[in-house]
């Protein structure tokens, strides 16, 4: 199938196009909430409610025996909220660390679903429990019902992110200014974080529990890279996922055992790996680059003032001397190359026998470099 | 009790003990979550030995897992050195990513062989007594042994690198200071938990390696502050989880990790509440008992202010302290009494006297302030 194909099924084959409208409103919901995590340091946050929401959905069928997605979603939600203050206030009222109350938060909720579950449906074997829906989640199950679940969902989580935009950016970089404004910091914690707990509900059923935490901390760490100012950090975290909630239900749709989740995870991730090596100012590749030429330049002008200290033994301040020598005083670093660099620039001349010797404009430049500056703005 | 149930309930005691003894410096360290990213990277390490070696019983699936466990960590701190993310991003954008490869790896190229994924995450309690293994002449559950060896490994590192571990844990500049390797030490950590988790995730899976690992240290760490006293609790809490786990699942017919991580919660959960000194219930009453004893002070300290001066007379008076302490009248009835039990103050007709035991507590108090 070429890419051409594959870009109009999502236009003409109704399964494609459902779960990729379904993939890309989680996208774009956990981008533009997953920015916020990321920056609040709470990346590992959507990870312990993704699990945490498992109890909620097995109390909700036990309640109300109905399976429809609504109804489990609001379970879900209810036990992601109960495990956001279970996590704040044992991390506030003990000593222990954060982590440790995220990682016990995420098992023992998880655990407790996952008894929940067998429990009701008297099978004590956990995988015929039909929890690999929960797990690893099935979109190409999505029907155009629960696409609709998702997308009122989301778009009331959007539209209080919309709301409450200078509330939650107060939130994120200085809290305690806010707090000195009188605005209540500790609700709007809590609103923005039951806005983490939506985005992740609305995922489970797309890419399931494990890789749930993927989609709330990838797009905005790519995102970050790219840009210090957060509205369009949060909008680019939200193209990203969606970019990736496309690409990987066309390209789970090309083969039989490629799941969609986890497709979408590879996607989100060679997305974050691009933005980490190549995104301007801030990506690896360039940091390198940069590098690698201030360490050319430092040695090619230690080479030329060594030359220059070398000759001044002599009369002649244009006296070869042996690359060899040059090696000696140089210490490590490529000094041939740095001579070629100081060739090209008219600073020093070959002569035969592997010896190398300053131009009268490279003694010029030596002279200028070793005299003590005076105006400290030099260069 | 059957011979089936009570090698279960072993079983259980051991992973419990293996996942303890390593999880007790995760939850010291701040690295919980590690544990939670180890124990779903080791996937990856296994499927990976598995397309190599093509039997699923190779020992060499555990040094793969292992080997990916270290993978997972090494790459998380590259991450992390990078400056462009943060710690915790850091790990939250490795886990996913190697783990998603391993899913899609199982279902492109290991279908119909006994490697579902869902099997890892959940694991199976119930059936490994039927697993067995020959060794020293009697067929033992392989569960049993494999984490029986990896318990001894545990106990034999820790022992052996007590002093560095606990050095590394509390002082890692002085460690370093002193010549320990702390990247060793983290190193040598991080195999234990890649091992354990290995080990582990064939009975209970490994989301609840994670349950293991890190509630019954964190509860331990709620019950006292000696290094060896928490490695014993937290193993002897994580067993207790496990027998009580397997009972609770029994009962209600339920799947046996489900239950003992939940028992481990519930255990949790008394710890927090009730531990002696840091449980939520002692820490209140502590500060209770502090607002009360604090108040009393102020008042032996008001009184002494105004003792013997013309004002005293109307200052010393326990219907005016509402007006000059601003405490409610209950609350000023409450501390005068408290006060008069200890004897600290006398009340005579609505005026208040100090004793010298009370004029002796605020001259100190007030001492103590210069």
């Amino acid at each position: 199938m070429t890419l051409l194909e594959l870009l109009t099924s999502l236009l003409t084959d109704h399964t494609i196009r459902t779960v990729a409208s379904g993939t890309a409103i989680l996208g774009v919901v956990s981008g533009v909430l997953g920015s916020f995590a990321v920056l609040r340091k709470q990346s590992l946050l959507g990870d312990a409610l993704s699990h945490a929401a498992l109890p909620g959905v097995a109390i909700a069928y036990m309640l109300t025996g109905s399976k429809s997605p609504a109804v489990l979603m609001l379970g879900a939600g209810i036990a992601g909220v109960l495990a956001i203050l279970v996590l704040l206030n044992v991390t506030s009222r003990t000593r222990l660390k954060e982590d440790s109350v995220l990682g016990i938060v995420l098992s023992v909720f998880f655990g407790f679903g996952l008894l929940l579950l067998t429990f009701l449906q008297r099978n004590p074997d956990a995988r015929q429990a039909g929890l690999n829906t929960f797990l690893f989640g099935q979109a190409a199950t999505l029907l155009t019902r629960d696409v609709q679940t998702m997308a009122i969902f989301g778009g009331v989580a959007l539209l209080l992110v919309l709301v409450f935009w200078k509330e939650f950016k107060l939130l994120s970089f200085d809290r305690e200014f806010g707090s000195s404004l009188g605005l209540p910091m500790r609700g709007i914690d809590i609103l923005l974080t039951t806005l983490l707990v939506v985005a992740v509900v609305i995922g489970l059923q797309a890419v399931g529990v494990v890789l749930m935490s993927a989609m709330l901390v990838a797009p905005g760490a790519a995102a970050r890279q790219w840009t210090d100012k957060l509205g369009r950090m949060t909008l680019l975290s939200a193209f990203f996922g969606a970019l990736a909630g496309v690409a990987g239900a066309l390209v789970s749709s090309l083969g039989s055992g490629l799941s969609t989740g986890p497709v979408i995870v590879l996607c989100i991730s060679l997305i974050v790996l691009v933005s980490l090596l190549f995104a301007p100012n801030r990506g690896l590749v360039w940091n390198w680059l940069r590098q690698w030429r201030n360490r050319n330049r430092l040695r090619t002008e230690a080479v030329l003032e060594n030359i220059y200290l070398m000759s001044s033994q002599h009369a002649d301040p244009t006296h070869p001397h042996a690359v060899t020598a040059l090696e000696a005083v140089s210490g490590a670093g490529n000094v041939r190359r740095s001579l070629e660099e100081l060739q090209r620039r008219g600073l020093a001349v070959p002569h035969s026998d592997k010896k190398w010797s300053l131009t009268a404009e490279g003694v010029r430049s030596a002279q200028a470099r070793l005299q003590p500056t005076k105006d400290t703005d030099h260069e | 009790m059957s011979s089936a149930q009570i090698e279960i309930q072993l079983i259980g005691i051991v992973v419990a003990a293996a996942c303890a003894l390593p999880g007790v410096f995760l939850v010291l360290r701040g690295m919980a979550m590690m544990s939670d990213a180890i124990s779903h990277t080791v996937l990856l390490g296994i499927v990976l030995g598995f397309l190599v070696t093509g039997d699923l019983e190779s020992p060499w699936l555990i040094f793969g897992a292992a080997a990916m466990g270290l993978i997972t960590v090494s790459l998380t701190e590259l991450l992390n050195r990078t400056k462009l993310v943060k710690h915790d991003a850091a790990i939250g954008l490795v886990f996913p990513a190697l783990f998603s490869i391993a899913v899609i790896l199982i279902s492109r190229f290991a279908r119909g062989v006994h490697l579902d994924t869902d099997a890892v995450l959940l694991g199976e309690l119930a059936f490994a007594p039927f697993d067995r293994l020959l060794l020293f002449g009697t067929l033992l559950p392989r569960s049993l042994v494999v984490m029986g060896a990896i318990a001894l490994v545990n106990l034999v590192f820790i022992l052996a690198f007590y002093k560095e571990l606990k050095l590394a844990t509390f002082d890692a500049g002085l460690a370093a200071a002193l010549g320990f390797s702390p990247a060793l030490i983290h190193y040598g950590l991080m195999g234990l938990v890649s091992i354990t988790a290995v080990g582990a995730f064939d009975a209970v899976g490994s989301i609840l390696v994670v349950a293991f690992m890190v509630a019954p240290a964190a509860a331990a760490y709620l019950l006292t502050d000696k290094l060896e006293r928490m490695l014993l609790y937290a193993v002897g809490l994580g067993a207790l989880g496990a027998v009580g786990g397997y009972w609770m699942a029994h009962v209600m017919d339920a799947n046996i990790a489900g239950s003992m991580a939940t028992i481990i919660g519930v255990l949790f959960a008394l710890c927090l509440l009730f531990a002696p000194q840091r449980g939520l219930l002692a820490s209140a009453a502590r500060r209770t008992r502090q607002r009360w004893e604090f108040a009393q002070t102020m008042l032996t300290i008001h009184l002494l202010h105004h003792e013997g001066t013309p004002e005293a007379e109307v200052e010393n008076r326990l219907d005016h302290l509402h007006d000059h302490l601003r405490w409610e009248p209950a609350f000023a009835r409450g501390v005068v009494q408290r006060a008069d039990e200890r004897g600290l103050v006398r009340l005579e007709n609505g005026s208040l006297h100090l004793t010298d035991a009370g004029r002796g507590l605020a001259t100190t108090m007030l001492a103590d302030k210069r």
